[in-house]
């Protein structure tokens, strides 16, 4: 071979080796990520980690009760917010492809979607807080709520664009209202996206940690009040991460274990059904 | 008979008597997404007068942060929110490019291909929180350890470290972007070029990046937009200190940091108002960020 080929056939196969090299150098931080909090959280996690509540610094043990059911309420009255404000939005952008409400509307869902967690935090705080004079868990699941917006939005748009449209016409001709065509046959047929767009944004906002500190604020006792300051895993992490007491960051890890392991599993679930319904998000 | 006649007439009369309710529901649904975007943006603006009003635009020039004796400077949480932002961007963009060429061009199917492009998206889904923890941690005795064989002083926290910290969160956004972009690149063109005898090397320098380079640019403005806004990561990691930084091993704090950390602290007006000004920059900035990016990404895909 031609020397100059030669250099030149070699070049490319050393930036290809190091491409590839430097791609899956991305593995090693997640690796190292999940590894090193499973070490430390698995042996916290038993039985009185799950179902007590923190002890006071100085005591030994105790358990996390408190943030668990504080952020299973959260996230459960932010989807029972956010859903059907997101599905019927959705509707309405997949109905209208153009159009000027449209057109802004999707707009602001873009925008939404960049806003930074802890500017979401300020303004829930100014809307909800402040009027009602008290940290409360209803104010967190909101801030909460408008982050999931943009990602059902997202998914359940996308999803009911590729449902034929032969299938509304149908619906139509036998003479059915509109608003039953679109919710006993067009959103019937998306339920398997819409769904996973919902995990999807369950498993987002499970993790976040700024909206909700100036909103549900944390709490060291038990509180199912959601007019009342309530903890959660991530403000529970955040807190006693940075405390300086062994103690403490021994229920973090466990809590950071649980907490992990949650979200990956939720985004895990998300991708197998979307591979199968190839909706893209 | 009328009378079935009547009934039916009523029930058509409500079913579209629910039409129109449903229809209008929708148009309602819509606007509240416009109006909920124009309100997060007149909350922020009111909130943010009392410091507009006694601060002025210097505000964000002034050098020193000290809300003790009621003086306010933001430069400092400008200057630390840069600084860690672009460090990130320039360690992100060797990786996110070099995943985006191997998933979207190199091998874009198969098992290992697909491995690389979950823990891709799982990385992007790890709670930030977490990021932060690991990086108290973990990343933090390292950095320390490399700044006493500098012999700088060994803070471990700072703003080099949750650059780091940083880097590894925002690849995601660029590299699955940059994957779809490349992906884009049309085949004629590659195989044009492979025909007249270019090496791989050569068909990826040449016709593959010059083509999706705004889709790259895109991508990479997005993990900006990521960057600037993160907070709870760079909050645990970042030492918290309102002085100007000195070097990039030296704490600081960002604009989102110091939000997290006060708010919830301060005690007077103009004090809150400052914070909640900083919050309107920081929003006023993603969003710009935002909107760009999405639109190099719409004017790319139509074409």
């Amino acid at each position: 071979m031609n020397p100059k080929v030669k250099y030149r056939v070699g070049k490319s196969k050393m930036v290809q080796a190091f491409i590839v090299m430097l791609a899956f150098l991305i593995t090693l931080p997640l690796l190292a990520i999940i590894l090193y909090i499973f070490k430390e959280g698995i042996t916290k996690i038993n039985w009185t980690f799950l179902t007590h509540l923190p002890k006071p610094v100085g005591e030994s043990g105790g358990g996390i009760a408190n943030a668990l059911i504080g952020s299973i309420i959260l996230v459960f009255v932010a989807a029972v917010i956010a859903i059907p404000i997101a599905i019927l939005c959705g509707i309405y952008l997949s109905e209208h492809k153009h159009g000027k409400l449209a057109y802004w509307s999707r707009l602001c869902v873009d925008v939404l979607q960049g806003v930074p967690s802890i500017v979401t935090g300020i303004v829930v705080y100014f809307w909800i807080v402040k009027p009602l004079g008290t940290f409360s868990a209803l104010s967190g699941s909101i801030a909460l709520a408008i982050m999931m917006l943009p990602i059902m939005i997202r998914s359940t748009e996308e999803t009911l664009k590729m449902i034929p449209f032969s299938l509304q016409e149908a619906g139509l001709a036998l003479g059915l209202p509109y608003h039953k065509v679109i919710l006993r046959i067009v959103l019937p047929c998306g339920v398997s996206g819409i769904l996973s767009g919902v995990m999807l944004s369950i498993a987002r906002v499970a993790g976040e940690t700024a909206p909700l500190l100036f909103t549900a604020f944390g709490n060291p006792f038990l509180n199912t009040n959601i007019r009342k300051p309530m903890q959660s895993l991530p403000l529970l992490i955040y807190n006693y991460a940075t405390s300086p007491y062994d103690d403490w960051h021994d229920l973090a890890w466990g809590a950071a274990l649980i907490l992990l392991f949650t979200v990956l599993l939720l985004n895990i679930i998300t991708k197998i059904t979307t591979r199968k319904w190839n909706i893209q998000l | 008979m009328e009378f079935s006649i009547k009934k039916r007439a009523r029930h058509s009369y409500q079913q579209i008597k629910a039409e129109n309710f449903f229809r209008r529901a929708l148009i309602i649904i819509a606007l509240v997404m416009v109006v909920l975007v124009l309100g997060i943006f007149l909350t922020l603006i009111i909130e943010s007068i009392p410091s507009l009003k006694s601060l002025g635009i210097k505000y964000l020039w002034g050098k020193t942060w000290d809300p003790v004796n009621n003086v306010y400077g933001a430069y400092p949480f400008l200057v630390g929110t840069l600084l860690t932002s672009f460090l990130a961007l320039i360690i992100s963009i060797p990786f996110s490019f070099a995943i985006a060429i191997y998933l979207g061009e190199y091998n874009p199917k198969g098992w290992l291909s697909n491995f690389l492009k979950n823990t891709v998206e799982l990385i992007a889904a790890v709670p930030s929180v977490i990021y932060g923890f690991w990086g108290v941690m973990v990343l933090v005795p390292i950095v320390r350890e490399i700044e006493i064989k500098m012999e700088i002083l060994p803070y471990g926290i700072g703003i080099f470290t949750s650059a780091l910290i940083l880097a590894v969160m925002i690849i995601p956004y660029a590299a699955s972007l940059g994957r779809e972009m490349i992906k884009m690149v049309p085949s004629p063109l590659k195989e044009g070029a492979y025909s007249l005898g270019a090496t791989r090397y050569e068909v990826i320098k040449n016709i593959i990046l010059p083509y999706s380079k705004s889709g790259l640019l895109a991508g990479v403005l997005l993990s900006l937009g990521r960057a600037l806004g993160e907070t709870m990561a760079v909050t645990m990691v970042i030492g918290n200190t309102s002085l100007m930084p000195t070097s990039i091993f030296s704490p600081g704090n960002t604009m989102a940091s110091v939000i997290a950390n006060e708010f919830t602290e301060a005690d007077h007006t103009v004090y809150l108002s400052a914070l909640i000004e900083l919050g309107l920059v920081l929003f006023l900035v993603t969003v710009v960020i935002n909107i760009i990016g999405k639109s190099i990404i719409k004017r790319f895909t139509k074409e």
